[in-house]
């Protein structure tokens, strides 16, 4: 049985996109930040019928700091590791009120998501609680100085993974959040990017228009963490997408699509503009190629496997 | 009104049931799972109708209450000991953010050695948290007190959640007797929650929790304080009433036994109470001049009450079933912090922690070591230990 019901696109686009801005400028977001990127663009989209969730982050702090705020909809702050279950709560509220129309979203970072608050993220998957979850993937805890969360990707300089005399960055590989979420056979799930904004734009449209548990993450790059040029966010993260060092991909009701098929192009260029590879030797670099190719080629059959003709 | 044969976690839950709660968010644990099975029921008969959400922990069980609540309905929940230290860190945005969520504590001792039988050292820890704490003596108070705890909870002058705290078996899991309010009654003693504060809704944007600098955030400690202060009124008042209205008068902050002329005064919490009164009556015909005073409230505190008791009597002891290392129990702490001052001896008994039986020649020791004190208006020992094996008390 589907677990949703709609999920229509009525398409909007980059030029249709509704000019009324529900998160506004004077945010205090570092130059070239990913996360306001996602947050404006999913704001336009969920439009003012809209309550929302953050998890102590970066957006808690440069969204709007006490008198300030850039949001015209109300938002709720409980902790860093109940994004999922606040949401959710504020969504069984909603509709004891009667208020069933209201859109509850819960933008929360890599760490807030995938590590802290994995657990309230898993259980209200299980669930299958009416809620949109979108996380901004920018590879570490940035809010608190760049330490390395389980999403930051092998070799990376962090703050907690230092390139050391002895080890140089991160020594283990990102953690798949996205196809644990899968795993979890909720109505939707998908990552974007921010280097993809028609597909980014499509893909929060239509989780939008679902029931149930949808969940995005978004590559969404911080420059003052990768230590990259403020100018080249979204040239980045375009060449993770073209490089294999991140996947577009959605999957409705157990069925998953390939959203952009892989160039495959050398990591070598993605990694030459971010500071935090910079230490990188070689071998570090054929490691990270090496791990590109092998996840391209899984999850190209990851999605042969759930594809629409292998479903009954 | 009917009479009914049950279990305090019975007692807990049918008095959510008659709150008519919006947003129950509960997991289970030894000793408060009947709770959760009981709404479990009463949801799945079509008895309670009420979003009931089955979390997979206290952490989010605490957080769903928190944000449902932010959202403007009536929340409640119920857990016990680890559940509880689980819940820790959300207990102070419900009372920071002025939200009054209602949650009975089955109390049972903390970890480690684990252990799953009554100890107050799970709510006594949540001194801190802007939490209302009410403990009580038998499964009528449970139903009574769970019913009462919304209606002070939701008092404009509070606005602060509130833990219904009841011993682990002696009462979670022991049948008494209970007589069930009307819905009727209970419904125009307790009418629907309609915040103004707290309200997440688009047509009238509001930010709740928002990210503090230093020059806000001392005015809303001092608010919590303020509030918390109310309280003390506010429980006087919503116990009168429910004693109108219901025929039982619980006392308010204390409940007195038999003070007036007592030289030696055992200020006790929870069910070592309902013992304690036997022994006060078997002492009194003897002619020893001893009294009993039922702590109920221990957030809000209530210092000018236990103060009006102290300067009747001649020695003070206070009972604990918690220890705060080093320093003795979390009652007599309090007791002592608010008797500065005052030259009678206020000692400790400690007894029946990790769920150890409190019997009557334990509770005639208590006595016997208060009454020793006002005779000689001097104790030997300040903290006195009963029943520890190889301790001398």
């Amino acid at each position: 049985m589907d677990r949703h019901q709609g999920g229509e696109t009525i398409g909007i686009t980059i030029k249709t996109l509704p000019e009324e801005e529900l998160f506004t400028s004077g945010h205090t977001a570092c130059g070239g930040c990913g996360a306001p990127i996602v947050v404006r663009a999913a704001m336009k989209i969920l439009g003012p019928n809209t309550v929302t969730y953050f998890p102590a982050c970066c957006l808690l702090v440069f969204g709007g700091t006490y008198p300030h705020n850039a949001f015209k909809v109300p938002y709720l702050h409980v902790l860093f590791e109940n994004s999922a279950i606040c949401a959710a709560g504020i969504k069984q509220a909603l509709n004891k009120q009667g208020k069933e129309d209201v859109n509850v979203v819960a933008f929360a970072g890599d760490g807030g998501t995938g590590d802290i608050g994995f657990q309230a993220l898993s259980g209200a998957a299980e669930r299958n609680e009416d809620i949109l979850y979108i996380c901004y993937d920018n590879e570490a805890y940035m809010n608190t100085g760049i330490q390395r969360s389980g999403s930051t990707p092998f070799g990376a300089w962090t703050t907690t993974t230092p390139a050391g005399t002895k080890i140089g960055g991160k020594e283990l590989f990102k953690k798949d959040i996205p196809k644990i979420m899968m795993a979890h056979n909720v109505p939707y799930v998908a990552t974007a990017s921010v280097g993809h904004p028609a597909d980014m734009l499509r893909k929060i449209e239509k989780a939008k228009n679902m029931k149930g548990f949808r969940y995005l993450q978004i590559f969404a790059p911080c420059p003052t963490g990768w230590r990259m040029d403020t100018a080249k966010t979204v040239e980045v993260a375009k060449k993770a997408v073209n490089s294999g060092m991140w996947t577009l991909f959605e999957m409705v009701d157990g069925v998953i699509t390939l959203s952009v098929k892989p160039k495959m192009e050398p990591v070598d260029d993605y990694l030459k503009m971010q500071g935090r590879f910079r230490h990188l030797t070689d071998e570090q670099i054929k490691i990270i190629q090496g791990w590109a190719y092998k996840k391209n080629e899984m999850d190209l059959k990851f999605v042969e496997a759930f594809s629409e003709d292998k479903k009954e | 009104m009917v009479k009914r044969v049950v279990t305090g976690n019975y007692a807990a839950a049918f008095a959510a049931m008659l709150a008519r709660v919006d947003v129950i968010a509960a997991y289970p644990i030894t000793p408060q799972t009947f709770i959760v099975e009981h709404l479990s029921e009463f949801v799945n008969d079509g008895l309670l109708d009420s979003a009931f959400m089955r979390c997979e922990s206290e952490h989010s069980a605490m957080s769903a209450c928190v944000a449902a609540s932010a959202t403007g309905v009536r929340t409640y929940t119920a857990t016990a000991s680890q559940g509880l230290a689980l819940m820790h860190e959300v207990l102070f945005i419900a009372g920071s953010a002025h939200l009054p969520v209602v949650m009975p504590v089955v109390n049972r001792t903390v970890a480690g050695p684990i252990g799953i039988w009554a100890e107050h050292n799970d709510t006594m820890p949540q001194r801190d948290t802007g939490w209302m704490q009410v403990y009580v003596e038998d499964n009528q108070e449970v139903m009574d007190m769970t019913i009462q705890a919304f209606k002070i909870a939701e008092d404009k002058r509070v606005l602060l959640p509130i833990m219904v705290c009841l011993d682990a078996f002696i009462l979670s899991h022991t049948v008494e007797p209970v007589d069930f309010p009307d819905q009727d009654k209970v419904d125009k003693f307790l009418p629907p929650y309609r915040p103004d504060h707290a309200v997440l809704d688009p047509k009238d944007p509001m930010i709740i929790g928002s990210f503090s600098p230093p020059e806000y955030i001392q005015e809303v400690r001092y608010q919590t304080d303020e509030t918390m202060r109310n309280a003390l009124e506010v429980v006087e008042e919503v116990n009168a009433e429910w004693a109108k209205e219901f025929g039982r008068d619980y006392g308010g902050l204390i409940e007195e036994y038999k003070t007036e002329g007592a030289d030696a005064i055992l200020i006790t919490l929870g069910t070592v109470t309902s013992t304690a009164r036997d022994i006060v009556d078997e002492y009194r015909a003897a002619g020893k001049k001893v009294g009993l005073v039922k702590l109920r409230f221990f957030r809000p505190y209530p210092t000018e009450a236990i103060r009006k008791v102290a300067s009747k009597c001649k020695a003070i002891g206070v009972y604990d079933r918690a220890v705060s290392f080093s320093a003795g129990g979390p009652s007599w702490i309090e007791a002592r912090n608010a008797l500065y001052g005052y030259t009678i001896p206020v000692i400790n008994v400690l007894a029946g922690l990790g769920g150890r039986d409190v019997t009557e020649p334990d509770i005639r020791l208590m006595f016997d070591k208060v009454l020793e004190a006002a005779e000689k208006g001097e104790a030997e020992n300040e903290i006195v230990w009963i029943g520890t094996r190889g301790v001398k008390p």
